[in-house]
């Protein structure tokens, strides 16, 4: 990969020499990037809001008759009132395409609809748990990258040395292991052998409470746990990557060069190749995070987590439809929105993707 | 010198099958995991008549049972072809657990080729024979029983058969899709590839458990088993064929400037020949890199779903169903034979891992 890699970039450089009209003030080239890089996120989330509404009509029959069925069965009686509040908020009684827009119109105005299963406004049951899911998503980022790095510049600097081999065979046994057995069984080993259990974010003296210092310091002591889990297989990933990668820059002459004019090996090996060598772990973090927020969903039900994931699992079981497609929405919003900070992040760290921008305009 | 300038000849004539196998065969793991592979598909197509009870054999009178020992040696030490003792389940009436006694003097010899449950091999012909078992009061729970007392061990070759062709349906299916879309999309170029790029970049930002656990749990739930099945094969494979249709583009990309389609394009091929006869060849390869990789993704996400309890259903038997007993850590807690099932999955994927990297080292011309 890596001497593909470097070719194309080496065109593209090239490439950028000779068209490149005038010098770009750094500042604008940024901006327009941001400029177009959101324009091209509306039509996305439009595309994630039509499936997701596609998601929430699936089941047969509409949810507001099943509901009053149900009512119906358990002999309570029906708020007529209530019933027609309902009724005109999603448009029940209009064409699919009507029942869209207004759902969509609720939706940005912060109206998620109404769990049935709950009772209660889907934003109020969304919020905290949206918060967490992003929390873990975002340690987890950390975790992985501060793991990954130093193992994988260690596992292609000391190529074939017995750590390398080990490292080697726990990185393919981490991806082979799909998170929610990885945290079945450490569920179980910690159960077995520890007598405790590792489940859920908080103690359950701190599950209800509001938020204070101690209850964050609670979670902290928890957080790891998930973090961990969801994070080894991407770690395991992030490190053959960074290996394959820096072994390709490593045989490259201008590290000789660099060699053979003296720089320390520490320098001679932090200060070009692992640059270039950790570049698709920026570069893919737009892929990286839904399979996070995916991940961390399976755990948070083996875990028990109070995140997005047993509540969205509860929802689709129940076929609380609103509340599984807000949630469904909500965490493709979160990684798109990812996806853009990372795409910024990219753009300032690595000028060619700025100029690049500027010849699409 | 004769024998190497042969040697040298050989390998000059050996056609390019032959120089990858060649080079696949150096690759110690990949060799490994391609006997994994054979084994697993081995004992998924042949698993009526290589487990000991069937599918749904329940064993009223062994409910958790441990996993049964094999001994060569009896109570006075005296040596025995391999057998097992009879055991006996006790109920504890404080705890309320199950626990099993050994009652001495009861052996039953292991045999091959007996006569047990009836069961109809490949849906063909109906037979009663299984490789191995012991005579009738005897039970042989390699891997213990689960809560119906059904045998684990053959409950996990019938489950790595369901998972085992999900993951080729499903990645068939994605291969599919992923060449004719990725291939329209690198071939005919403009809006047609535009589309298609969006699509698969809105695809890409869902985060694929919710999204599948949206469609499957909109599956209503009086389907029969085998149309649910086939629903979870379609829903993994929508997802599945974006990162197929990615390379099938950019391959098709890179080979239409090609001095060779151009020559087959000014010998009058149409356009479907270029694509089948000439260009497809020339990527094989990485396809089957490729779908190599693919098949344990989508294994582990129909394990994922069916674990869940959004994916397959009983009676339909694979290793996330099997799995699903194990959710309660309580019960895994007193009966951790329940997570047998997960050691399959995870030589499975790593298998598969196995071998699509050398496959992917094998056939890529510039390592050596």
């Amino acid at each position: 990969m890596g001497a593909a890699f470097c070719a194309e970039r080496l065109t593209k450089l090239t490439h950028l020499k000779t068209n490149r009209p005038r010098p770009i003030p750094g500042n604008a080239a940024m901006m327009a990037y941001i400029i177009r890089r959101i324009l091209i996120m509306i039509p996305t989330l439009v595309a994630i809001s039509v499936i997701s509404f596609v998601i929430i009509q699936l089941p047969p029959g509409d949810f507001l008759t099943e509901y009053l069925e149900e009512l119906r069965l358990s002999g309570e009686s029906v708020d007529e009132a209530e019933l027609d509040t309902l009724k005109r908020r999603f448009g029940l009684e209009q064409p699919m395409y009507v029942q869209y827009f207004q759902w969509a119109w609720n939706f940005m105005h912060g109206d998620f609809g109404h769990s049935f299963e709950w009772n209660k406004p889907v934003a109020d049951l969304i919020g905290e748990r949206l918060g967490l899911t992003i929390l873990i998503s975002v340690a987890t980022l950390v975790f992985t990258w501060m793991v990954s790095i130093p193992i994988g510049i260690y596992s292609a600097v000391r190529q074939y040395s017995w750590l390398d081999h080990i490292l080697t065979l726990v990185g393919f046994i981490g991806l082979a292991t799909p998170n929610f057995l990885f945290a079945l069984i450490l569920l179980w080993m910690s159960y077995a052998y520890l007598g405790m259990s590792i489940g859920g974010l908080f103690s359950p003296e701190y599950a209800d409470a509001s938020w204070s210092l101690a209850r964050a310091w609670d979670l902290l002591k928890h957080l790891w746990i998930p973090v961990v889990i969801v994070g080894t297989a991407h770690t395991a990933k992030f490190i053959r990557i960074i290996r394959g990668n820096l072994l390709d820059e490593l045989r490259k002459p201008y590290v000789t060069t660099a060699r053979a004019k003296g720089l320390s090996e520490l320098r001679v090996i932090l200060k070009y190749p692992v640059r270039i060598a950790i570049n698709p772990l920026v570069s893919t973090i737009g892929w990286t995070l839904p399979e996070l927020v995916s991940g961390i969903a399976i755990t948070a039900v083996v875990l028990n987590l109070p995140t997005t994931g047993p509540l969205l699992l509860n929802a689709l079981l129940n076929q609380d439809m609103h509340l599984a497609g807000s949630f469904i929405m909500l965490l493709s919003i979160l990684t798109v929105v990812g996806t853009l900070i990372s795409d910024i992040l990219l753009a300032w760290v690595d000028p060619r993707i700025r100029f690049e921008a500027r010849e699409g305009l | 010198m004769n024998e190497n300038t042969q040697k040298e000849q050989k390998y000059l004539d050996a056609s390019t099958r032959q120089l990858i196998w060649w080079r696949y065969k150096k690759h110690l793991l990949a060799m490994i995991g391609l006997w994994l592979v054979i084994i697993l598909y081995g004992c998924s197509i042949f698993c009526e008549f290589l487990a000991p009870y069937a599918l749904d054999h329940r064993h009223f009178d062994s409910i958790y049972s441990t996993p049964t020992r094999i001994k060569v040696f009896d109570e006075q030490g005296r040596l025995h072809r391999p057998f097992v003792t009879g055991m006996t389940m006790e109920v504890d009436v404080e705890t309320q657990q199950i626990r099993y006694e050994e009652i001495p003097g009861k052996r039953y010899p292991i045999r091959l080729f007996v006569r047990g449950d009836k069961y109809k091999m490949w849906g063909l012909w109906e037979s009663d024979l299984h490789l191995f078992g012991v005579d009738a009061p005897g039970t042989i729970f390699l891997f213990g029983t689960d809560r119906m007392g059904r045998d684990m061990f053959s409950r996990c070759f019938y489950g790595s058969r369901i998972s085992l062709s999900i993951g080729m349906f499903g990645v068939a299916l994605s291969l599919i899709l992923g060449l004719v879309l990725g291939g329209i999309s690198g071939y005919v170029g403009g809006w047609a590839d535009g589309l298609i790029q969006r699509t698969v970049e809105i695809i890409r930002c869902f985060p694929s458990i919710p999204l599948w656990m949206g469609l499957s749990a909109a599956m209503p739930p009086h389907w029969p088993a085998l149309k649910v099945y086939f629903a979870i094969t379609i829903i993994l494979s929508l997802v599945g064929w974006t990162d197929l249709a990615r390379m099938t583009r950019g391959k098709l990309i890179a080979l239409r400037e090609e001095d060779f389609v151009m020559a087959a394009h000014f010998a009058g091929a149409g356009h479907a020949r270029i694509i089948f006869r000439h260009m497809l060849p020339s990527f094989t390869s990485h396809i089957i890199v490729m779908v190599t990789l693919a098949i344990p993704g989508m294994i582990l996400a129909e394990t994922a779903l069916s674990f869940l309890g959004v994916g397959l259903r009983p009676p339909i038997t694979s290793l996330g169903v099997l799995l699903k007993e194990a959710q309660n850590i309580t019960t895994v807690a007193l009966y951790p034979w329940l997570l047998i099932p997960v050691i399959f999955v995870i030589v499975t994927v790593l298998s598969f891992n196995f071998v699509g990297d050398g496959l992917r080292d094998a056939v890529d011309p510039y390592s050596r």
